[in-house]
């Protein structure tokens, strides 16, 4: 299924995958940035054919931008109007102004509600940038799936949507929600693995070329770096090294293309002298060898 | 809806076997609660029994919430699934000591406090006897060896409970707040909010829109504290973990302590007992009062957790000495790291109370261009200062770290 989606992945991801859908659980992806969490979660609404809707997490998410918000200017607009033909019913005002009509639905109350009679997959991406209040927040929406608007009563999904919650680490985020989920540490393809995924994402990049690439990542991250590449920039590497036509690595290209790589200027510093040099020999060698 | 009921679970045998299973993790250390036993059963269920891999990701998800246990469940797994009969009598044999042990920790807790409040002070003087002693440790004990150690802190005195809750009681000074993005109601105009003011008018059926205001609410930005805890400091070392516990009642705090290695004790302070709580930082510690590596240290936490416990404006407490021996130019490194990813670095360093301190040690001398404060902390007035330097109520650069770098 994920196959399809042009997406590989290990088994014990496919049996997770499987698990919370059958389950009816949340999915709880942690594991490093660029090991393509978030692609999960496109990749399976492709697949399963639903929509998607993504929660993009960020410091300061409230009620009012993740869940719903009123039409202020076009409730004003009614006021007046009705002002304006002399209804005094407040009533009806209330009930007329407070409809769905006015309604502006942010992702948790799409997710909820599921037009078509099939739940959407809703992806939270990066749940670790919120904070503890937003956190808590979703605990009530993650296990009865519903939420409460005061003019309106509570909305409750028809059918519970199928949620990815991924994080970065870059905060601990709380029992209480990890609880609810089935979690699953997404980590770094292998060789082989990883190769595949060049072959499938980067088609133009020649077969010489992308093994050198996996190859000298997989090195890189064995080393000490203060950020380890992930997958999404071995893609970016083998794209850039395709446009600029190179068959295979050589000093000088890895050095001029190493920031699509490396983000941390002091991996940089080390990787474009002689400690680099010393691994693309290593890489060519191995490889060599290899046949 | 699968909501974990799972009173049917096969023919229980195996229903059993997870329950145990899950019984020697919670031992192991893995912090997992009833509903993950039922959700695990559930998943066993779903997947059906088959393959042994397939086994292992239903449990591993369900009953594994953090990277960390990874290790632990497979040996646990591998140990458990391949005998059950020696792990149940291993459950046996641990049980009743696991319990004795817990009995007599909680009855330690608070024990001189208790005798405190019988006794009334007398270890309070105590103590006042014992500082002379302590200068003469302070200054000749850094070493680079690793020494592994278990520390028992005595107990802090209600004397030192209540010096420390009142200095802290200071702590909740506007000064030291930075904004959010979110808003909290205001009387001020500074910003209109609609929600409310929408909300307000439908209580006059919209004759009367009077605005509602609203303005970005400030929080305290989370703390965090690296301690040092080698033996040139383990005379200050009890004060200030009660000082960080009293912290953690009223803010976020993360805990770090450091001797030749990392630990983060944010978990452990986390308990509502300071004694308890500084227990189980010593169970959970292995280096106390042994060397120090700095530099090392500074570069894990800046490997793995800077990202992670510096977001929303944290500012980094720093309690060492700074008698660091070898590895300078790494030290030196790491401390700018340290300085350029957080927002405010304050340095704690209890050798600064001696008259005429100059920065003279290799290590204090590379680790003081990248501070932005340099205070003393040996006792609870020194405590006061630094609530007073987070609160910004005294004013920048009479914490100058620069005034003790010899004029070069």
């Amino acid at each position: 299924m994920l196959a399809a989606g042009n997406y590989l992945a290990g088994r014990s991801l496919a049996t997770v995958l499987f698990l919370s859908l059958r389950m009816k659980r949340p999915l709880f992806l942690e594991g490093e940035a660029g090991v393509g969490k978030t692609e999960i979660a496109k990749v399976l609404a492709s697949a399963l054919d639903r929509p998607l809707i993504r929660l993009q997490c960020y410091e300061g998410l409230d009620i009012s931008s993740a869940v719903y918000e009123w039409n202020y200017p076009a409730q004003m607009l009614e006021i007046r109007l009705a002002e304006a033909s002399g209804t005094t019913d407040r009533g009806r005002i209330e009930a007329d102004i407070f409809s769905e009509r006015y309604l502006i639905r942010r992702p948790v109350l799409q997710a909820l509600s599921s037009p078509d009679g099939r739940a959407p997959v809703f992806l939270i991406d990066e749940l670790d940038r919120t904070d503890e209040a937003f956190e808590a927040f979703l605990l009530e929406v993650l296990s009865d799936f519903q939420v409460t608007v005061p003019e309106l009563g509570t909305i409750r999904a028809a059918e519970p949507p199928i949620v990815i919650i991924t994080t970065n680490r870059t905060r601990e985020v709380h029992d209480a929600l990890k609880r609810r989920c089935l979690y699953h540490w997404v980590d770094y393809p292998d060789a082989a693995q990883e190769l595949e995924i060049i072959r499938r994402k980067v088609p133009g990049c020649n077969a010489t070329l992308s093994q050198q690439v996996v190859a000298y990542v997989q090195r890189l991250r064995g080393l000490d770096l203060f950020k380890n590449p992930g997958v999404a920039e071995t893609i970016d590497w083998a794209t850039a090294l395709t446009e600029l036509d190179r068959m295979a690595l050589d000093p000088e290209t890895v050095s001029d293309t190493l920031g699509t790589l490396l983000k941390y200027q002091d991996d940089i510093a080390r990787i474009e002298g002689a400690e680099g040099r010393k691994l693309l020999d290593d890489v060519k060698a191995g490889l060599a060898a290899a046949g | 809806m699968g909501n974990g009921n799972s009173g049917t679970a096969g023919d229980g045998r195996l229903a059993d076997n997870i329950v145990h299973f899950a019984r020697v993790l919670r031992k192991a250390g893995l912090r997992l609660g009833p509903a993950a036993v039922t959700d695990a059963i559930e998943a066993v269920e779903a997947i059906g029994i088959g393959e042994r891999e397939e086994f292992y990701t239903a449990l591993h998800a369900t009953l594994v919430k953090r990277h960390e246990d990874d290790a632990v469940f497979d040996e646990a797994f591998r140990l458990f699934w391949r005998s059950r009969d020696l792990v149940g009598k291993m459950i046996a044999l641990m049980s009743p000591v696991v319990t004795r042990h817990e009995e007599r920790e909680k009855r330690k807790a608070g024990e001189t406090r208790v005798s405190d409040a019988l006794f009334g002070g007398q270890e309070d003087r105590h103590r006042e006897r014992d500082e002379p002693d302590i200068e003469i440790d302070a200054r000749f004990t850094a070493s680079g060896s690793e020494l592994l150690r278990r520390t028992d802190f005595a107990q802090m005195t209600s004397a030192e409970l209540a010096a420390a809750k009142r200095a802290i009681s200071d702590l909740v000074l506007p000064m030291d707040e930075v904004r959010t993005r979110r808003f909290r109601r205001s009387t001020r105009p500074v910003a209109i909010d609609a929600r409310a003011t929408m909300r307000h008018a439908m209580r006059t059926g919209g004759a009367l829109i009077l605005p509602r205001h609203r303005e970005p609410k400030t929080v305290h930005p989370p703390l965090v504290v690296l301690a040092d805890i080698s033996g040139s400091m383990s005379q200050y070392t009890r004060i200030f973990l009660h000082f960080l516990h009293a912290l953690g009642e009223t803010r976020r705090v993360h805990a770090f302590l450091f001797g030749t290695r990392l630990s983060n004790v944010t978990r452990q302070m986390r308990h509502r007992d300071p004694d308890l709580a500084v227990e189980a930082c010593s169970q959970s510690v292995n280096d106390w009062s042994g060397g120090t590596r700095i530099g090392e240290t500074l570069k894990d936490f800046n490997r793995l957790w800077s990202r992670r416990v510096l977001g929303q404006g944290a500012v980094v407490l720093l309690i060492t000495d700074g008698l660091e021996r070898e590895g300078i130019e790494l030290l030196e490194k790491e401390m700018d790291r340290l300085h350029r990813s957080c927002r405010q670095l304050i340095w704690l360093n209890p050798l600064l109370r001696f008259e005429g301190f100059e920065a003279r040690a290799r290590g204090v001398r590379a680790m003081l261009p990248h501070v932005d404060e340099l205070r003393p902390v040996h006792n609870l007035e020194a405590m006061a200062d630094l609530v007073a330097a987070l609160s910004g109520m005294v004013r920048r650069g009479a914490g100058d770290p620069r005034r003790f770098l010899p004029a070069a």
